[in-house]
C-alpha cells in the first residue's frame, strides 16, 4: 500500500475513535509537557543568570586572596591576607588589558538614622567600582579620588537603605548623615535600583564608600578582601587574568613553579560553573520526566493491542483483499505513530503554554527549539517502538480466522 | 515432489488448467474433536469454466472455495494454481494472488463498517500499486455501475439492505477484473429478477473468458454454467458438464416486469 494510503487509513481509524485517541495520547501530552517545562526552566534560569551576570559586567575579573579555593581545602588565614596596596597600584599601573580597577574592603553591620535602623553592607572601593559593576547614579554624584585619598566618611547608598532610613525610598537624602558602626557618613549619592538577582538576593541593600575609609575606619585593616577590576572585553579576559596574574606573581615575589596566593576569576569561569551547576539539574528533571514517557508509551501499546484485536475482522478482510502482512503491520505502525506524535504536539503546545504562563508570572522559562525537535523525534520512535509488538501481531494474523473472529 | 511442474494439462479444446486439487483434505479441530471438512476432494478446472458448486448445508462449499482461493492451506493435499503449487508459496506471494488473479465473493458479504460503498470496493485496488487514487475511484464506481448501484455510491455498509451489501461485495470481486471470480452464494439474498441480473453479469465475464466458480443452493442456476459439481460430506458425489446452457438475458426479458414500471 502507498504511504498516502497507509496514511489515509490510520487517519480514519483515528478518527473513528477520537475520545479514545486522546486518552491514549494523555500519557504523552504529560510526559512531553514535563520534559519541555523541565526544560524551559533550566535554559531559562540559565539565560537569567546569564543575563544577570553579564548585567553585573560581563568583563568582570575578580582577584581573591590564597590559592585556589576551588579544591575546598582550608587555608591558613595568614594566606588571606596578601593582597595590598602596591598590588592595586601596579595594576593600575602596568595592566594595559584592565581598564577598571578597584580594591574591594567590606565591612556589614548597622547603619542607624535617627531612630529607625537596619543591617546593611558597607563596600569600601574606588570610584571606579560604578564602572565595573555598572551602577548608575540617580541623585547626587560619587564620592572622588580627593575623597579617597582622604579617606573621607562619605557613602552613596542603595534604595533600600534609603527606604529603611527615611521610610520612603524616593526620599531626598543626599547631604543627611546617617551612621554605620557608631561612626558617621555624609551619604553624598543614591544608587539606581537593581532589584533583586536571580537568587533572591537584594542588590540595593548596599553602601559604598572609599576604600581607604572603610580599611582605616571601619575595617583597621591593610589588606583588601578583593580586587576588582574590568578587563578591556570579555573576548580578552583571559588574556587579562594571564596579564594581571603576571603583575601579581612579581609583586608577591612567587618563584616559577610555586602556586599563586592569590586567584583571578573571571565571570565567565563562574557563569560557566554556574550553568554546568544548572544543566545537570536539568537533566536529573528531564530523565524522571522521560520515564512518564516510557509508561506512556506502554499505554499505546495496550490501546493498540486492544485496537487490533477489535479489528480482527477488518485485518481478514483486508488480508482476503490481497494485503500482505508487511501492509497490515504498516497501517498499524503509522497509526501508533500518529498517535504518539499528536501526543507530541499537544504535549509540546501544553509545555510552552506552562513555560508562558510562568515567565509571566515572574519564573525564568524559555523553551529551546532543540527540546521541542527532540520531543518530536522520541515520540515517533516511541510509536514505532510500542507500535511494533501490536502490528507483528495484526500482521501474522491469518486471514480466514481473522474473518470469522467473533 | 514436482516442485515448479510446469502445466502440460490442457483439455480437447486446448484450455489451459487453472486450478488443479489433488486429494485436498481439510480438517478442523474443535476440541477434542476433528471435523473433516473436506475429505479428499480432487479435481481440475480450466481456463474459462463456469462451474456452479452446489451440495447441502456443512458440505464444505465454503471451506473448498477458501482453498481455491488462496485464503487457506489444505491439511493434506495439493492445489496447484497455474500450475504452481500454493502450499509452497510465502504468505506475500498468496496475498498477491488474491489481490491481482483472484476476485472473492464472501457468503457473508464482509464489507468494511461504517465505509461507503464506493470506499468498500476500492479497497483491493488500495494495495495494489498500479492504481492511482484517481483510476482507483474511476474503477469503483465502474464496478457499482455494473452491479446496478451507481446510485448507492456514498452509502455506507449499514446504509445497505442485503441483497446491496452482496452487490457491492460482487463488485469488490469484479474491480481488479481478476482471471478467477469465486463466489459463495452470491445470488442467496437476491430477489429473482436482481438474481438473474447478476447472472447475466457473470455469464457476461464468462463470454469475455474468466473462469467463475459459484456456490449456490439453488439447482436452476446450475443451468446457467458450464459444469456442475455436487459435493456431499466433503466429498464430489457428481461432477457434470452442463452441455445446453441457458442464457440469463433471455430468462431476464422473459420476466414479467416489476409492479411499479
Ligand atoms: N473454522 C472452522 N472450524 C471448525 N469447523 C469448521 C470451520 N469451518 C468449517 N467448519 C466445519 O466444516 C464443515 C463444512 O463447512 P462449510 O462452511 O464449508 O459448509 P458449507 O457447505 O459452506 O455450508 P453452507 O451451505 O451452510 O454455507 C462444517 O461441518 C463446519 O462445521
Ligand atoms: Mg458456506
Amino acid at each position: 500500500m502507498s504511504f498516502t494510503n497507509l496514511l489515509r487509513v490510520a487517519i480514519t481509524a483515528i478518527m473513528s475513535n477520537k475520545s479514545r485517541t486522546l486518552l491514549s495520547t494523555l500519557g504523552i501530552i504529560i510526559g512531553v509537557a514535563a520534559v519541555i517545562i523541565m526544560m524551559a526552566i533550566g535554559q531559562g534560569s540559565k539565560e537569567s543568570v546569564r543575563s544577570e551576570l553579564s548585567k553585573m559586567g560581563s568583563n568582570l575579573l575578580t582577584i581573591r586572596p590564597g590559592s585556589d579555593m576551588r579544591g575546598g581545602v582550608r587555608q591558613d588565614p595568614s594566606a588571606m591576607q596578601t593582597l595590598k596596596m602596591d598590588d592595586y597600584l601596579s595594576i593600575q599601573e602596568k595592566a594595559h588589558l584592565i581598564t577598571h580597577v578597584s580594591p574591594e574592603v567590606t565591612a556589614s553591620g548597622q547603619v542607624i538614622y535617627g531612630s529607625k535602623n537596619t543591617t546593611s553592607s558597607m563596600y569600601g572601593e574606588s570610584p571606579e567600582y560604578m564602572d565595573i559593576k555598572l551602577w548608575q547614579i540617580e541623585d547626587g554624584e560619587c564620592f572622588n579620588d580627593e575623597d579617597v585619598k582622604k579617606s573621607a566618611k562619605v557613602c552613596i547608598v542603595g534604595k533600600t537603605v534609603v527606604e529603611e532610613l527615611f521610610g520612603d525610598k524616593n526620599y531626598d537624602c543626599v547631604g543627611k548623615t546617617i551612621r554605620f558602626k557608631s561612626i558617621p557618613f555624609r551619604i553624598v549619592g543614591v544608587l539606581k535600583a537593581k532589584g533583586y538577582n536571580s537568587w533572591g538576593m537584594d542588590q540595593d541593600n548596599v553602601m559604598i564608600a572609599p576604600y581607604t575609609t572603610v580599611m582605616k575606619r571601619l575595617a583597621a585593616q591593610t589588606f583588601f578582601s578583593s580586587i576588582q577590576m574590568s578587563a578591556v572585553s570579555e573576548e580578552r579576559s583571559d588574556d587579562a587574568i594571564e596579564e594581571v596574574t603576571a603583575i601579581l606573581r612579581e609583586n608577591h615575589k612567587i618563584k616559577d613553579g610555586q602556586e599563586d596566593d592569590f586567584s583571578v576569576r573571571s565571570q565567565q569561569e563562574i557563569m560557566e560553573t554556574m550553568s554546568s551547576t544548572m544543566d545537570t539539574i536539568t537533566l536529573i528533571l528531564v530523565v524522571a520526566a522521560a520515564f512518564s514517557l516510557l509508561v506512556a508509551g506502554i499505554g499505546i501499546m495496550n490501546i493498540m493491542l486492544v485496537s487490533v484485536t477489535e479489528r480482527t475482522r477488518e485485518i481478514g478482510l483486508r488480508m482476503s483483499v490481497g494485503a500482505r502482512g508487511r501492509d497490515i503491520s504498516r497501517q498499524f505502525l503509522i497509526e501508533s505513530i500518529m498517535i504518539s506524535l499528536t501526543g507530541g504536539i499537544i504535549g509540546v503546545g501544553l509545555g510552552y503554554l506552562v513555560s508562558w504562563i510562568a515567565s509571566v508570572v515572574g519564573l525564568p522559562c524559555s523553551v529551546p527549539l532543540w527540546a521541542v525537535i527532540l520531543s518530536f523525534c522520541v515520540c515517533a520512535c516511541i510509536g514505532l517502538l510500542f507500535g511494533y509488538v501490536p502490528a507483528r501481531k495484526a500482521a501474522l494474523m491469518d486471514p480466514i480466522e481473522a474473518i470469522r473472529y467473533e | 515432489m514436482s516442485e515448479f511442474k510446469q502445466n502440460t494439462n490442457v483439455d480437447a479444446q486446448g484450455r489451459k488448467c487453472v486450478i488443479e486439487l489433488q486429494n485436498v483434505k481439510r480438517d478442523f479441530i474443535v476440541g477434542s474433536e476433528t471435523v473433516h471438512a473436506l475429505r479428499g476432494v480432487s479435481f481440475k478446472i480450466y481456463e474459462g469454466e463456469f462451474v456452479t458448486i452446489m451440495g447441502t448445508s456443512g458440505s464444505g462449499k465454503s471451506t473448498l472455495l477458501n482453498q481455491l482461493g488462496c485464503l487457506d492451506t489444505p491439511t493434506s493435499g495439493e492445489y496447484y494454481l497455474d500450475g504452481i503449487p500454493v502450499k509452497n508459496m510465502k504468505r506475500s506471494q498468496r496475498a498477491r494472488l488474491r489481490n491481482r488473479k483472484i476476485g472473492f465473493v464472501f457468503q457473508n458479504y464482509n464489507l468494511l463498517a461504517k465505509t461507503t460503498a464506493v470506499e468498500n470496493v476500492e479497497l483491493p485496488l488500495m494495495y495494489n500499486n498500479n492504481y492511482n487514487a484517481k483510476e482507483r475511484r474511476r474503477a469503483a464506481i465502474e464496478a457499482l455501475e455494473a452491479v446496478g448501484l451507481g446510485d448507492r455510491l456514498m452509502h455506507k455498509s449499514n446504509q445497505m439492505s442485503g441483497g446491496q451489501m452482496q452487490r457491492v461485495a460482487i463488485a469488490r470481486a469484479l474491480v481488479n477484473n481478476p482471471a478467477v471470480l469465486l463466489a459463495d452464494e452470491a445470488t442467496g439474498n437476491l430477489d429473482t429478477r436482481t438474481s438473474f441480473e447478476m447472472l447475466v453479469l457473470f455469464q457476461k465475464l464468462h463470454a469475455e473468458g474468466r473462469t467463475i466458480i459459484f456456490v449456490t443452493h439453488n439447482p436452476e442456476i446450475a443451468q446457467y454454467s458450464s459444469r456442475n459439481i455436487m459435493l456431499r460430506d466433503g466429498k464430489i458425489r457428481e461432477d457434470v458438464l452442463n452441455e445446453n446452457i441457458l442464457s440469463a438475458a433471455e430468462a431476464l426479458a422473459a420476466l414479467p416486469k416489476p409492479q411499479d414500471e
